[in-house]
């Protein structure tokens, strides 16, 4: 390939700018149908399942739904929302990612202050203290017993207090304070600002970005997390999130194949489990979609953040 | 000797200045005495129930009054033939998604990097990140419909007359393996080549223009530009990968998972689960944790040795 791309080059060096090499012409095309054919691999079974919940339940289990739905219904939506274990569950879910994400960015954007301040005297202490449990962790069974002893079984705070902060958020962010202008802070300083100032009045504002990305990873590892209601607020519906019952719609459904049972719904329509599925799927994904494509520079900056430390 | 002294001094801070600092640090010291409890509890108490993985362990007695039995649970753990298969499913579906997505990823990142439509190219990126913000549950979800018997890919497969009555996907042992690989490129790709992206962007400009003096198409700048120019980024997080091979593979292995096809969908952690919470035999769950805690260290410890010798990134 490169000694044909070798031989038409002296051509393509003449008029560059005007006129493109058959081989690279050939790479543009091949180029645009791959990443078309990725682009509609990526997005044609999130359609679908788009196209399912919108389409009349006993009508779709015929097949041969694509792109739009066939049979206009709202049918399934209104099953879903009216579900009382699927609306706590979204309830539960929403009041867990606002809470987790507010309570832990602060504590974790504390501990990587403090990590990040140069004369703070158990700086290497806190950072190795933090670092290591990236490396070791208890798994799964002593984690649950612990938790079970402190009383977070059947309860809502174990969705909170045991992430409010973690290593590796802390380190995203504290290598971002530690490239921050140290110049401010030490004017601040001598006006007798103390610490928690300095924290609260200039850091947090300067690290509005950093804070952002954090505060994404944050909130989509709550929305999205299940095992942890599995685990442990299984026996208390009133506890559950909606990914988890979202997942109990599966399950039903890989165990006993895809929806063939019919069953009816308050208003006496038909509704199958494959289409409160797709329905389930599409809520649960909707807050998500609507907001990562405004906050991709965010995150951007934080996996590079991320991974320059790894 | 002079020099010396000196940097002993500085390393050494006298009992006065340290006094002085602390004090000015008070609010500091005291939030670090929170911090300290806090990843006492939560990350390093449930290394004290490793002890349960050498107890004849009681939920009555606890980890205090339970018996000590030493080795005999892990002896237990090793002689199960089913445990062993859990490795071996673990390990292979790691492997295969590892390779799969670090190819898939470095072929999107340098492929969409040739385009030059910056509003196509901006879309096409955009969509590649929304399946790593769906959740396992809804991306399962997906899975399922599309492998179903009504759904695409039988279809797909129907009309070009390669199979006549739809298949189910799920009932080959062998084809699950793939199945979660492919799960994994559909979910992960456009997010993995964030990374590679910013590799890409940070290779000379200089050297393109070079080659492009010199007459070289894209693929020449493809191959000899861009390529060996983010081999020392790929290099780094396959190395660093392998020392996660054990620390991976729970969700779509749960999810998707069912009997006839258990011999290779069951991961160490499903084993764990299942014996560890479902059966209440916590000993037996604690010594397989333990057992992929240690090996994982070690691999970590190895491949992050490696990664600072291949370069000067490293983890920490």
């Amino acid at each position: 390939m490169a000694e044909k791309t070798l031989v038409t080059a002296p051509e393509s060096t003449k008029h560059r700018t005007v006129k493109k090499s058959p081989a690279d012409r050939a790479f543009v095309i091949c180029n645009t149908i791959f990443l078309i054919l990725f682009t509609v691999v990526t997005l044609y079974p999130v359609i679908n399942q788009l196209a399912i919940s919108f389409n009349d339940a006993a009508d779709a289990l015929r097949g041969g739904i694509y792109v739009l739905p066939r049979q206009l219904s709202l049918q399934n939506y209104v099953t879903v929302l009216s579900r009382q274990n699927l609306l706590t569950g979204l309830w539960i879910s929403v009041a867990r990612t606002v809470l987790g994400t507010v309570l832990g960015l602060f504590i974790t954007a504390l501990l990587a202050f403090m990590c990040s301040r140069p004369k703070y005297l158990l700086k290497k202490q806190m950072n190795l203290f933090w670092i290591i449990t990236m490396y070791v962790n208890g798994g799964m069974i002593p984690v649950f017993l612990l938790y079970k002893d402190l009383g977070f079984t059947n309860s809502f705070w174990v969705y909170i207090v045991p992430g409010l902060t973690g290593a590796f958020n802390m380190m995203v962010l504290r290598s971002y304070m530690e490239n921050l202008p140290v110049s401010m802070e030490e004017s601040a300083q001598l006006d007798g600002a103390g610490y928690m100032t300095i924290f609260l009045k200039i850091i947090l504002p300067l690290c509005t970005p950093v804070l952002a990305t954090v505060a994404l990873f944050i909130a989509v590892g709550q929305w999205n997390s299940w095992f942890d209601a599995m685990l442990y607020n299984r026996m208390s519906e009133q506890y559950t999130t909606l990914q988890y019952e979202l997942m109990k719609l599966l399950a039903a459904a890989t165990t006993s194949g895809a929806g063939t049972q019919y069953s009816h719904s308050n208003t006496g329509s038909m509704v199958t489990p494959a289409s409160i599925r797709a329905a389930g799927s599409i809520v649960t994904m909707l807050p998500i979609v609507c907001l990562y494509p405004f906050l991709q520079r965010y995150f951007i900056t934080g996996m590079t953040l991320g991974a320059v430390k790894e | 000797m002079n020099a010396n002294a000196i940097r002993g001094s500085k390393r050494r801070m006298s009992w006065k200045a340290w006094c002085k600092q602390a004090k000015e640090q008070k609010s500091l010291l005291v939030l670090s005495v929170l911090f300290f409890a806090y990843g006492f509890i939560f990350c390093y108490l449930p290394l004290v129930g490793w002890l349960i993985g050498f107890q004849d362990y009681r939920p009555r007695d606890g980890i205090l009054g339970s018996k000590f039995v030493g080795l005999q649970v892990f002896q237990t753990l090793f002689e199960d033939p089913e445990f062993w298969l859990t490795v071996r499913n673990t390990l292979a579906m790691s492997l295969l998604n590892l390779v799969f997505s670090t190819i898939f990823a470095i072929l999107f990142a340098v492929l969409l990097n040739e385009v030059r439509c910056m509003i196509g190219k901006k879309f096409v990126q955009t969509v590649s990140y929304l399946p790593h913000f769906l959740s396992w549950i809804v991306a399962c979800n997906i899975l399922f419909d599309t492998l179903g018997s009504t759904g695409i890919v039988n279809e797909l497969l129907m009309k070009m007359h390669v199979i006549t009555a739809p298949l189910n996907f799920f009932s080959y042992p062998q084809g699950f393996w793939w199945i979660v690989a492919i799960a994994v490129v559909w979910k992960e790709t456009g997010w993995n080549a964030i990374i590679y992206l910013a590799a890409i962007t940070s290779i000379d400009p200089n050297l393109y223009e070079a080659a492009a003096i010199d007459g070289g198409g894209r693929w020449v700048k493809m191959r000899y530009i861009t390529l060996p120019g983010i081999a020392n980024t790929i290099i780094i997080l396959l190395i660093l990968n392998v020392g996660n091979v054990l620390n991976s593979g729970f969700e779509v292995q749960y999810l998707m998972g069912n009997d006839v096809i258990r011999d290779f969908s069951q991961t160490i952690d499903i084993y764990v689960l299942k014996w560890g919470i479902s059966q209440s035999n916590y000993a037996i769950g604690t010594a397989a944790g333990i057992f992929r805690s240690a090996v994982s260290i070690v691999l970590i410890l190895i491949t992050n040795a490696i990664a600072k010798r291949t370069s000067d990134t490293r983890l920490f």
